[in-house]
C-alpha cells in the first residue's frame, strides 16, 4: 500500500504506531495522576507503560512486513523508520523494566517518570521518521525535553541536579546551533524537506555557496552534541553518572540511536551532493570520537562514567557508518545499534542489580570478587563487557556489529581502510577498560567487610538474563537480524513531484 | 582399521565432532558446578573425572584420523562444508591435511594429560577451570580445522578469552599483569589481521557478497605488490606475536610462568605453534610473493636466528626453572622459523616435527615443574640441590625430558632440528651455521641447570624429606616417555603423513613467488 501523505486521512495512518504511542501516554498520565504516589501505583503504571510499548512494537511489525511506502512528504514510511522504531521500544521496555526496581529502591515513586519516557520514545519515533529538518526538530526538543526532566528524577541526589542542569544548559546551546543550521540551509536551498534540498543542491550547484556551508557545519555540531562525538561530548560523562542508572542506559543506547539515525538520514538524503564538504569533517569527527572515548575511558573508576565514555566511543564507530554513507552502511549501522543497545542495557541492568541506595557502590573496584558470590551475574557482565568490545563468540553479537561495519567500510565504492584500521586499534585500547571490570570481578579477592546479601529484584534479572541470552545467541547465528537489517535499509526518497516551492506548507494541504 | 573407520561414516562426523565434544563437556560442567546443595569438595572430584573421560573420548576420537588419513592425497581430508551466514559469504568449512592432523592429534594427545598434571593442584573453582579447557580445546582445534579465513579467526579469538581466564584465576603471584599481558599481545595484531582478512574477502568476493574460502583465496587472488605487502604485515604480527619471535616475545615470559601448569603447558605445547601453523597455512600461502620478497625474508630469518641465540642466552642466567623453559622456547620457535622461511622440503619438515616435539618436550618439562613446584612451592633453582637422592624417579625423568628437550640423538629433539639446519644450510648458509650454535647453548643451559637442581651436593636440610613422584604422576608421564622414544627412534610414520602437505605449501609458494619477478623483469 502506497500513503498519499497529502491526503490527512493518510497521513494519520502513517503515523498510527507515534500516534498509538502518543494517545497511550497520555491515557497513563491520567491514571498516573489518579491515584496517590506510592511504590505500587508508580509500579502499576510502569507495567502498563510496558504493555503500551509492547503493543506498538506489534503494530510496528505490522507495518514492517506489510511493506507500505509512501508519496514524497515530510515523513518517511521505510523499513529503516520501523526498524529503528522496535529498538528505540525495546530500550524503553528495558528502561521501564530496570526502572521499576530502582525505583522502588530509591524511593522515587512518581508514576510520570514512566510516562516521561514515553514520551522521550515519541519524540525518537518522530526523529526516526523525519525527512523534513522541521519534523526533525520537533522531534528532538520532544525528546530533549522529556529526557531533561528525567536525568534530574532523583530529586535528593546533588549529582543528579548538576547532571541535569548541565544537561539542559548545553543541550539547549546545542539546539540553537541545530535551528540555527536549520535556518541556513533553508535560506540557501528555500526548503526543508531533505530530498527537495538535496535536488536544488544538485540544480543551483550551491557546493561553494558559504550559507550551505555554514549551514551544514551548524547542523554538524548540533548533530555532535547530540550524538555526544568528540569535542562535543563534554556533557555526557556529568549527565550519565548524575542520572538515574536506567535513564543513563536509556541516554547512552536510545537518545544516541535516535539523534544518529536522523543524522544518517538527514546527510544520506539531503547532502550527498556536497559529500566533498562533509565528508572530511565527518572522517575527523569519527576519528576523535573513537580516540578521545577509548583513551578517556581508560582513566575512570566510576563504571557509570566508563560506561559513558565507553558510549563516546562507540558513538565514533557509528559515525564510521555515516562516513561509508551509502545503503548497506544503514544496515550495518542498524546492526550495530541493536548490539550496543543489548550489550549496554545489560551492562546497567548490573549495575542496577548492584548498586545500593542512593547510588552507592558505583567505583568498579566495587566490585572486586563478585565472581565467588554472583557468578551468573559476573559471567553475564563478562559476556556484555565483551560484546562492547567487539569479542567473537564470548562477546557475541558484538563482533558481529563490528564485523558489519569493517566489512561495509572495506567494501564501499571508496574504501575506508584508513579508518577501518583505525577503528580496530582504538578497540583495543578499549580491551583496557572493558577487561579491567572482568579483571576486577573474576581475578580480585571479595573484600571480607562487604555486606553481600544484596537482594536483586526479578525484573533486573529478567533483563539481565535476556540480554545475555540474545547477545550470545545471535553471536553464533547472527542470520535473522542480518537479513532483517538487509531488508530495512534507509530506501530513497521518493521523486518529488515538481519540487514544490516550499516544503511543508506545500505537502500538508491548509485545512 | 581404515576399512572400519571408513564402515562407520567416520570421515563425515569426525572433525564436527571433535569441535562438539568439549563444548557439550564444558556445559555438563558449569551445570554440575551450578547445582546446589552439594560440597565442593564433591563437586571437584566429579568435575575431573568427568573432564577427564571427556578428554579421553575426545583423544580416541580423533586418533582414528591416524589411519584414516591417506598420506598421498593431495586434497583436504574428511571435508566439511556447511552454509553459515549466507549474505555475507561466511561458510563453515572444515578439513585436515597432514600439518593439520598433527597438530591435532598433539593437542588431543596433550589435553587429558594436563587435566591428569593440575589433579590437585588446582583446588578452586574446579569445574570452571575444567570447562575453560575444553572450551580452549575447542578453540585451538578450530585454528588447525578450519578452511575459512572467518571460521579460523573466530576460533583464534576463542583461544584467548579461556587462556586469559586461566591465567588471571588460577595463576601465580602477577596473574593479573601477565594475563592482561597476553591477552591485549595477542589481540592487538589479530584484529590487524582482521582487517585483512575483510580486504581479502571482499576482493575475493562477486555479486556484492565476501567470500573467505580459503582454497578461493588461495587460487583467485590478485593483489597489487603494496597491497600483499600490507596484508602479509598484518598477517604476519598476529603470527609473530603468538610464536612468539624476538622481538614481540616479551608476553611469554609473564604468560609462562604465571600461568598455572596446565596453562604453561597448553601454551607452550599447543599455543606457539598456533603462530608458526599460521605462517604455513596462511601468511606463506597466500601471500607468497611478499612473504619471499628478499628483504621480507632476510629480515625474518635474522630475527629468528636472533631469537635461537638470544633465547637460549636469556634462559641460561634464569634463576626461576620456569623462566628458563619459559625463554627456551623462544629459541626452540626461532628454529621453526627459520626452517619455514628456509622453504625446502627438508626444512619445512624439520620445522613441523619441531612443532611437535617442542610441544611433548617442553609440555613435560613444565608438568615436571609444575610437581616440584606443588611440593616446595619454589621454582627457584637455587633453593633446590642434590635432590636426585630424594627423589630419584622425579630426577631420572627430568634428566630424560631434558635431553630430549637438548635434541640428543635417539629421542625426538635430535630429528627436528637435525632437519632444520641441513634444509635451511643450502639457503642461509651463514645464518644457518649461527643457528647451529643454539643446540649447544640449549645443552648449556638446561644441563647445568638440571646439574643444580639435581646433582649438586644436598645441602638444604627442608630438602631432604621431598615426597617422590606418586603414581598418577609418573602414569602421566609415561605417554610422554614413549612418544619421546618413538619419535626419536622411527619418525618415518609422522614424517610420511605431512610430507604431501608439505611438498604441497613448497611448491605453492615458490610457484607464486618466481613468475612475479618474471614479469617484473620482463616489463623493464
Amino acid at each position: 500500500m502506497i500513503f498519499d501523505l497529502s491526503n490527512p486521512s493518510d497521513l494519520m495512518a502513517a503515523l498510527g504506531p507515534d500516534l498509538l504511542l502518543m494517545g497511550g501516554a497520555m491515557v497513563l498520565l491520567l491514571w498516573g495522576a489518579w491515584k496517590k504516589e506510592s511504590d505500587a501505583h508508580q509500579r502499576a503504571v510502569g507495567k502498563g507503560a510496558l504493555l503500551l510499548c509492547v503493543a506498538v512494537i506489534g503494530l510496528c511489525i505490522y507495518y514492517m512486513t506489510q511493506r507500505f511506502t509512501s508519496t514524497h512528504g515530510v515523513i518517511a514510511v521505510d523499513g529503516f523508520r520501523w526498524a529503528a522504531d522496535i529498538l528505540f521500544l525495546l530500550a524503553t521496555i528495558g528502561t521501564i523494566a530496570l526502572s521499576l526496581d530502582y525505583n522502588g529502591r530509591e524511593g522515587i515513586h512518581t508514576p510520570e517518570s514512566h510516562v516521561l519516557l514515553l514520551f522521550a520514545t515519541s519524540g525518537m519515533m518522530m526523529l526516526a521518521a523525519a525527512r523534513d529538518l522541521m519534523i526533525v526538530f520537533l522531534g528532538i526538543e520532544l525528546m530533549s525535553i522529556a529526557v531533561y526532566v528525567l536525568a534530574g528524577l532523583n530529586r535528593r541526589s546533588e549529582r543528579a541536579a548538576e547532571g541535569a542542569l548541565k544537561y539542559f544548559l548545553l543541550g539547549a546551546f546545542s539546539t540553537g546551533f541545530l535551528l540555527y543550521g536549520i535556518a541556513l540551509v533553508y535560506g540557501a536551498t528555500g526548503a526543508t524537506n531533505l530530498s527537495v534540498i538535496g535536488a536544488r543542491i544538485q540544480q543551483l550547484h550551491l557546493i561553494s555557496s558559504p550559507m550551505l556551508i555554514i549551514g551544514i557545519a551548524l547542523l554538524l555540531i548540533g548533530f555532535g552534541f547530540k550524538v555526544a562525538a568528540a569535542p562535543f561530548h563534554m556533557w555526557a560523562p556529568d549527565v550519565y553518572e548524575g542520572a538515574p542508572t536506567p535513564v543513563t542506559a536509556y541516554m547512552a543506547a536510545a537518545v544516541k540511536a535516535a539523534a544518529f539515525a536522523a543524522f544518517l538520514r538527514i546527510w544520506l538524503e539531503a547532502f550527498p551532493g556536497v559529500a566533498a564538504l562533509w565528508h572530511g569533517p565527518v572522517w575527523w569527527l569519527a576519528v576523535a570520537t573513537m580516540v578521545v572515548g577509548n583513551l578517556v575511558a581508560l582513566a575512570q573508576r566510576n563504571i557509570k562514567r566508563m560506561l559513558a565514555y565507553s558510549s563516546i566511543a562507540h558513538a565514533g564507530y557509528l559515525l564510521v557508518a555515516v562516513v561509508i554513507g551509502n545503503a548497506a552502511a544503514t544496515s550495518a549501522f542498524m546492526f550495530y545499534l541493536l548490539a550496543y543497545t543489548i550489550a549496554t542495557f545489560g551492562a546497567f541492568a548490573v549495575i542496577v542489580a548492584l548498586g545500593e541506595r542512593g547510588e552507592n557502590r558505583m567505583e568498579i573496584d566495587d566490585y572486586a570478587g563478585l565472581w565467588s558470590v554472583h557468578p551468573w551475574i559476573s559471567a553475564a557482565m563478562a559476556v556484555f563487557m565483551l560484546a562492547l568490545l567487539g569479542f567473537p563468540i564470548f562477546g557475541g553479537m558484538g563482533f558481529f556489529a563490528k564485523w558489519y561495519i569493517l566489512q561495509e567500510a572495506l567494501r564501499a565504492d571508496a574504501p575506508q581502510t584508513i579508518l577501518a584500521v583505525i577503528l580496530v586499534l582504538t578497540s583495543v585500547i578499549s580491551a583496557g577498560y572493558y577487561l579491567y571490570v572482568v579483571m576486577v570481578m573474576f581475578m580480585k579477592p571479595r573484600p571480607v567487610n562487604v555486606d553481600t546479601n544484596t537482594v536483586i529484584g526479578g525484573w533486573t534479572k529478567g533483563v539481565i538474563a535476556v540480554a545475555a541470552i540474545l547477545i550470545l545467541a545471535f553471536g553464533v547465528y547472527p542470520n535473522p537480524i542480518v537479513e532483517w537489517t538487509r531488508a530495512n535499509r534507509a530506501t530513497k526518497p521518493p521523486v518529488a513531484p515538481g519540487l514544490p516551492s516550499g516544503s511543508l506548507a506545500a505537502t500538508i494541504p491548509a485545512p | 582399521m581404515k576399512d572400519f573407520l571408513m564402515s562407520i561414516g567416520y570421515n563425515n562426523w569426525v572433525l564436527p565432532a571433535l569441535l562438539i565434544i568439549p563444548v557439550v563437556g564444558a556445559a555438563g560442567l558449569l551445570a554440575l558446578g551450578s547445582g546446589k546443595g552439594r560440597n565442593e569438595a564433591d563437586t571437584s572430584k566429579t568435575a575431573r573425572y568427568l573432564a577427564f573421560t571427556v578428554f579421553m573420548v575426545e583423544f580416541l576420537v580423533s586418533i582414528g584420523l591416524w589411519w584414516s588419513f591417506d598420506p598421498a592425497s593431495r586434497g583436504w581430508q574428511a571435508p566439511i562444508d556447511a552454509a553459515w551466514i549466507p549474505s555475507w559469504g561466511i561458510r563453515f568449512t572444515l578439513g585436515v591435511d597432514g600439518i593439520a592432523l598433527m597438530m591435532v592429534l598433539l593437542t588431543t594427545f596433550i589435553m587429558p594429560l594436563t587435566v591428569l598434571g593440575g589433579w590437585t593442584s588446582v583446588k578452586t573453582k574446579v569445574h570452571t577451570y575444567l570447562a575453560l579447557l575444553l572450551i580452549l580445546t575447542t578453540g585451538m582445534l578450530g585454528v588447525f580445522l578450519a578452511r575459512d579465513l572467518f571460521l579460523f579467526y573466530v576460533m583464534w579469538e576463542v583461544m584467548l578469552v579461556p587462556m586469559y581466564f586461566i591465567i588471571g584465576i588460577w595463576g601465580g603471584e602477577r596473574r593479573i599483569y601477565a594475563s592482561l599481558k597476553f591477552f591485549i599481545y595477542t589481540m592487538l595484531p589479530s584484529l590487524l589481521m582482521l582487517v585483512a582478512i575483510i580486504y581479502l574477502g571482499v576482493k575475493a568476493g562477486s555479486g556484492g557478497i565476501p567470500n573467505f574460502s580459503y582454497d578461493n583465496l588461495l587460487h583467485n587472488t590478485s593483489l597489487s605488490h603494496s597491497a600483499a605487502l600490507w596484508l602479509f604485515s598484518a598477517f604476519f604480527l598476529a603470527f609473530a606475536v603468538k610464536v612468539p619471535m624476538f622481538p614481540f616475545h616479551t608476553w611469554l615470559p609473564d604468560a609462562h610462568v604465571e600461568a598455572p601448569t596446565a596453562g604453561s603447558v597448553i601454551l607452550a605445547g599447543i599455543m606457539l605453534k598456533m603462530g608458526t601453523f599460521g605462517f604455513l597455512r596462511f601468511a606463506l600461502p597466500l601471500f607468497p610473493d611478499a612473504a619471499m620478497n628478499p628483504t621480507v625474508r632476510a629480515i625474518i630469518v635474522t630475527l629468528a636466528v636472533i631469537g635461537i641465540i638470544y633465547g637460549a642466552l636469556v634462559a641460561m642466567v634464569q634463576p626461576d626453572f620456569k623462566k628458563l623453559v619459559a625463554y627456551s622456547s623462544v629459541s626452540h620457535l626461532g628454529f621453526v622459523m627459520l626452517g619455514i622461511f628456509a622453504l625446502t622440503l627438508q626444512s619445512v619438515q624439520g620445522a613441523l616435527m619441531i612443532m611437535i616435539n617442542h610441544g611433548i618436550s617442553t609440555g613435560a618439562l613444565f608438568l615436571l615443574i609444575g610437581m616440584i613446584y606443588e611440593r616446595k612451592h619454589s621454582r627457584m633453582i637455587a633453593s633446590y640441590g642434590g635432590i636426585a637422592r630424594v627423589v630419584p624417579m622425579f630426577a631420572a625423568l627430568l634428566t630424560f625430558v631434558s635431553l630430549s628437550s637438548i635434541g640428543l640423538p635417539g629421542t625426538n629433539g635430535f630429528v627436528g632440528e637435525f632437519l632444520v639446519l641441513i634444509g635451511s644450510f643450502k639457503q642461509f648458509p651463514v645464518l644457518a651455521t649461527i643457528a647451529a650454535t643454539g643446540v649447544i647453548f640449549a645443552a648449556a643451559y638446561l644441563l647445568w641447570a638440571i646439574q643444580r637442581v639435581l646433582f649438586n651436593p644436598l645441602d638444604k636440610k627442608e630438602n631432604e624429606h621431598i615426597p617422590d613422584l606418586n603414581w598418577r604422576e609418573i602414569g602421566l608421564l609415561v605417554p610422554f616417555i614413549i612418544v619421546i622414544i618413538w619419535l626419536g627412534v622411527y619418525p618415518a610414520p609422522v614424517l610420511r603423513r605431512m610430507e604431501t602437505s608439505a611438498q604441497m605449501v613448497v611448491d605453492h609458494v615458490t610457484a607464486g613467488s618466481a613468475p612475479r619477478v618474471v614479469t617484473t623483469e620482463g616489463t623493464k
